[in-house]
């Protein structure tokens, strides 16, 4: 085949032809390639931050606060109150050893926390110890978690949230210091390391005050919960546990386990699948909002591409004249389209990864909007997706133009100015 | 007859232009022997130009036969009449028509270049054509660094490189200076003695008395043919 060398000639015969605005279209495919690469980015960043926040609360966790039945059961009414107590955590985690967590919470609600002349009132929470890694409760350096000795011992020691100790403390470190929690005092054994936490009951965890549910029982004389925590191992295992948990309370209590009314539950998995069609919903109008940016550029491409198709109608006529075939006169033009595409596609990238780069190097726990909205974060997903885009823009904007040159009538243009 | 380059018979070219129909031909017939140097000569609207486009395969009677060169021309797809253009026809136009990009001896090789000739054998061809139309030295310039006579040299020697059966000028000499249009008629001149058929479509009387035979046009006809007043 004659065609691919007599394109390429022609083709680089017609690249020696001065390039300034060439230049401009270059820019706005740069420009278009920049715009769409950073939206994605930041996207991509944005997921990436908010499965962080999201998972920060504790992962596969169903939360359930005891309320009343709504439906008769064994000849009771509806309308009657669920009440548990500490005791069912063990009673449910002995039935079903499979949930890597069971957690009781028992709430103070505005207590006093005092610390030499000053008083806080705050949340203090009385919970058992696996509550500390499923609701990733970790320790800053120097501190540390409640242990079974703790519970068993019913020992005086609190763990603070962060922003709680901060309110206490000040610039003091809290840990091994003295508190007093309604006038007893308590041993501060750790302060919680700082996290973006997304899904919230209760309060924000930075807030409240943790201590061992044997000491808060013996303290306030309360044991019956404010709400049960349960961990499934993986996301899909929550509905069926939840079932079972139904069902074993439900014979307990003597309720219909279909009542979804005797325990409300907040089952976290479900929202946050939610929460993730949410973030693609986001990143798919940011991708669209980029893509018509590059589209512009394209455009602006074709548009360039339709001009030189009018400025050389006649050196056109002239290569059919001398026997040019249409695809002899096409090619060329795709290729330049196509080289324009690709130059500026290559240099979009290049200002789009080191934009991001940049990004990348700001310290986040210095910024809380870096925190909440994450840093942009380039995949090989946005590069291709980019890149296909990309060479489908170039390829139309030189394949409209090129076929409205090959249309042209050399008889027409040939003997007159 | 076996050694015709061109016959045509009962050609008409109708252009509709969607309101009005214009009948540019209305029924030329005539053949021209290998080795013939024609001058085709008419007032404007008498239809030379599309009997030009017609000739060059540049555009496709309404009606008629068009034979060149043995081969039938009716009813051939673009890319087909592109080849042929390219083997057959050898086109000089008034305003040269010259690649402004490209060097002389690039626009000389251009031809070849469709035609499938080999890039070397291209090189040392065109180089050879533009030494042969007294430019050997210009090989490297750009048309806009050439005049008026050089140019329409460069595109001479452009029509020849595939060895066309016939050399196709349009009013050659329009635009040139005398000592210029001289020359042109001279290398023209030159080719009919070497055997080739040379068809020229004129209004320059001076050109047209070096042809062997003239055609004068009239309305889409020909009025008169000087080789059937001969015969």
């Amino acid at each position: 085949m004659r065609t691919p060398a007599v394109v390429l000639t022609l083709f680089v015969q017609s690249s020696r032809l001065a390039k300034k605005r060439a230049t401009l279209t270059i820019a706005a495919i740069a420009w278009g390639t920049v715009a769409i690469l950073l939206l994605l980015s930041f996207g991509e960043g944005l997921k990436r931050r908010m499965d962080l926040n999201r998972r920060s609360t504790g992962e596969n966790l169903a939360v359930m606060w005891p309320n009343e039945t709504s439906k008769p059961w064994k000849g009771m009414n509806p309308g009657r109150p669920i009440r548990l107590t500490t005791d069912d955590v063990a009673f449910v985690s002995e039935r079903m050893p499979e949930l890597p967590a069971v957690i009781g919470e028992v709430v103070s609600w505005r207590t006093a926390l005092t610390y030499g002349r000053k008083t806080v009132n705050g949340r203090v929470l009385g919970t058992n110890v696996v509550y500390g890694e499923a609701r990733k409760h970790y320790p800053m350096a120097g501190g540390r978690w409640l242990t079974e000795a703790d519970e068993s011992e019913k020992r005086r020691v609190i763990f603070l949230g962060d922003e709680m100790a901060k309110d206490i403390f000040g610039i003091e470190d809290p840990v091994g210091k003295a508190l007093l929690v309604n006038n007893s005092p308590f041993t501060v054994i750790g302060v919680m390391r700082h996290k973006t936490q997304m899904g919230v009951y209760g309060g924000p965890d930075q807030n409240h005050a943790v201590i061992p549910w044997t000491t808060f029982k013996a303290l306030f004389g309360r044991d019956r919960l404010n709400v049960l925590v349960i961990q499934s191992r993986k996301p899909e295992e929550m509905a069926p546990a939840l079932r079972r948990l139904n069902e074993i309370l439900g014979a307990k209590y003597g309720y219909d386990p279909t009542d979804e009314r005797a325990l409300s539950t907040w089952n976290i998995v479900k929202t946050s699948r939610q929460g993730q069609n949410m973030i693609v919903g986001i990143q798919m109008f940011l991708g669209l909002i980029g893509a018509l940016t590059l589209l512009i550029g394209g455009v602006g491409v074709a548009n360039i591409m339709y001009a030189v198709v009018k400025e050389r109608t006649r050196e056109i006529g002239v290569k059919m004249a001398l026997g040019a075939r249409a695809r002899w006169i096409t090619w060329p033009f795709v290729l330049e389209g196509l080289l324009y595409t690709l130059v500026g596609g290559v240099a979009g990238m290049t200002i789009a990864t080191l934009i991001v780069t940049g990004l990348g190097l700001i310290p986040d726990d210095a910024n809380r909007v870096l925190a909440f909205l994450g840093r942009p974060t380039l995949s090989p997903a946005i590069a291709a997706g980019t890149a296909g885009i990309l060479g489908a823009i170039g390829l139309l904007a030189g394949y409209f133009p090129a076929r409205r040159a090959a249309a042209i009538d050399p008889a027409a243009t040939l003997r007159y100015e | 007859m076996a050694d015709d380059i061109i016959s045509m018979d009962g050609i008409r070219k109708v252009y509709d232009t969607g309101k009005v129909k214009v009948e540019a031909l209305k029924g030329v017939s005539f053949t021209v022997r290998k080795g013939e140097f024609v001058a085709i000569v008419g007032p404007s609207g008498s239809g030379k130009s599309t009997l030009m486009n017609l000739l060059g395969c540049l555009d496709t009677p309404t009606s008629g036969t068009y034979t060149l060169g043995g081969e039938a021309v009716a009813g051939l797809s673009r890319d087909a009449l592109a080849d042929v253009r390219n083997r057959r026809v050898g086109f000089v136009f008034q305003n040269f028509n010259l690649l402004p990009q490209i060097s002389a001896q690039e626009n000389v090789e251009m031809p070849m270049l469709f035609g499938g000739v080999p890039p070397k054998v291209r090189r040392t061809r065109a180089a050879e054509l533009l030494s042969k139309v007294g430019l050997s030295d210009r090989l490297d310039h750009k048309p806009t660094e050439l005049s008026g006579g050089q140019m329409q040299r460069v595109a001479v020697a452009r029509a020849l490189a595939m060895t066309p059966d016939m050399l196709l000028a349009d009013e050659p000499t329009g635009n040139l200076d005398s000592t210029s249009g001289g020359d042109i008629m001279g290398l023209f001149t030159e080719l009919w003695n070497a055997g080739g058929t040379v068809l020229v479509i004129t209004h320059d009387a001076g050109l047209a008395r070096r042809a062997g035979r003239v055609i004068e046009m009239h309305d889409g006809r020909i009025l008169k043919d000087s080789a059937s007043e001969a015969a």
